[in-house]
């Protein structure tokens, strides 16, 4: 804790309404979560941008490997039959 | 002027808030870490809004040509009537925090008792300010708790910085004559009656950061009155200079 650089790095979600979801704002250094709350209100919310943070160590993340894109993504593209475009929606229906 | 109790008294409560935002402001770019730096902006920018409303009510208290600008920007060092404590400088980090500790705990108290003044104005200024003075006080008393008990070297400094920044509490609860006046008609606080509570919740507080309360009784006094520290002139000078270089700008 001597040293600043030894801050773990967040990452950080805010839902920006209620009833919208919390999206991936961005990531800050923090000593802690507590801290790393505070410096997400300052850094991300301070004009009034959300309703509700959420705070996670970047550490505690698994991500998938880009490399790998190929196996994961790819066999979805060429069945249209998998994508839901056949459907007409609804105006009333938001945020699909 | 005819309420010029009224015009002292706010100018009294607004020059604290302008003196301390400018004091942060100054780290805007400069504090010790990119979120630190983006916090204590926040906090400047949050007193600078405050010190608009007050200004504003004390120009049409004033009733001539005068504007908020020329209240906040045309007056010499001796008419600022800001306490001692606010002006003090941005020495290091700890300082900055031990500053804005010691005067948001009185700040929230106050503007707690100015929420209930019979002035309309003054207390729904104060009713706007306290959810903002509420999160600077919970954002310094978390950093003085950090810093006092983290490693020794941050522990000695925030020693050092309330240690130096004590003498200018008691001030806090001084009364000018405008105080009294407005206290009498319901308007004002009666500071004197924080006083108590204050040094309780402060001195609590230092404990539970592994900090001593400094013991000295001697107490520094004269910004209410307009006698600064030497700091405030060279403070005046970076917020004046563009008005005095290009008067009457506008932007």
């Amino acid at each position: 804790m001597s040293n600043k650089k030894n801050w773990p790095l967040w990452e950080i979600f805010v839902r920006s309404k209620n009833g919208l979801e919390h999206r991936h704002f961005g990531s800050l250094h923090a000593a802690d979560a507590d801290m790393a709350l505070e410096n997400a209100r300052d850094v991300y919310t301070r004009r009034n941008e959300g309703v509700s943070i959420w705070v996670v160590e970047s550490k505690h993340i698994t991500a998938s490997n880009p490399e790998n894109n190929g196996e994961l993504f790819e066999p979805a593209q060429d069945k249209v039959y998998r994508h839901p475009t056949f459907y007409d929606l609804p105006d009333e229906v938001k945020h699909m | 002027m005819k309420n010029e109790n009224l015009y002292n008294y706010i100018l009294g409560i607004a020059d604290n808030s302008l003196i301390l935002g400018q004091r942060m402001g100054e780290l805007c770019g400069h504090g010790p870490t990119l979120e630190t730096d983006i916090a204590c902006t926040n906090i400047s920018l949050d007193l600078f809004g405050q010190v608009r409303s007050y200004y504003q009510y004390a120009a049409k208290i004033a009733g001539d040509d005068r504007t908020e600008d020329d209240i906040a920007m045309l007056r010499k060092e001796r008419e600022y009537k800001n306490v001692l404590l606010v002006e003090q400088p941005n020495t290091d980090f700890a300082y900055t925090i031990g500053r804005q500790f010691l005067f948001d705990v009185y700040h929230l108290a106050f503007l707690a008792e100015l929420q209930k003044s019979n002035d309309l104005t003054l207390s729904a200024i104060a009713n706007k300010c306290i959810k903002e003075v509420s999160y600077h006080e919970r954002f310094s008393s978390d950093w003085v708790k950090r810093l006092g008990d983290g490693t020794e070297e941050s522990n000695q400094k925030m020693q050092a910085a309330i240690d130096d920044l004590w003498t200018y509490t008691d001030e806090l609860f001084h009364q000018t004559e405008a105080d009294k006046a407005m206290v009498a008609e319901g308007v004002g606080v009666d500071v004197t009656q924080l006083k108590e509570k204050y040094y309780k919740q402060v001195n609590e507080l230092l404990k539970e950061a592994n900090l001593e309360i400094p013991e000295s009784k001697w107490f520094q006094k004269g910004g209410k009155e307009g006698i600064h520290t030497e700091h405030l002139g060279y403070l005046l000078s970076d917020l004046q200079y563009m008005q005095r270089t290009y008067p009457n700008m506008e932007w």
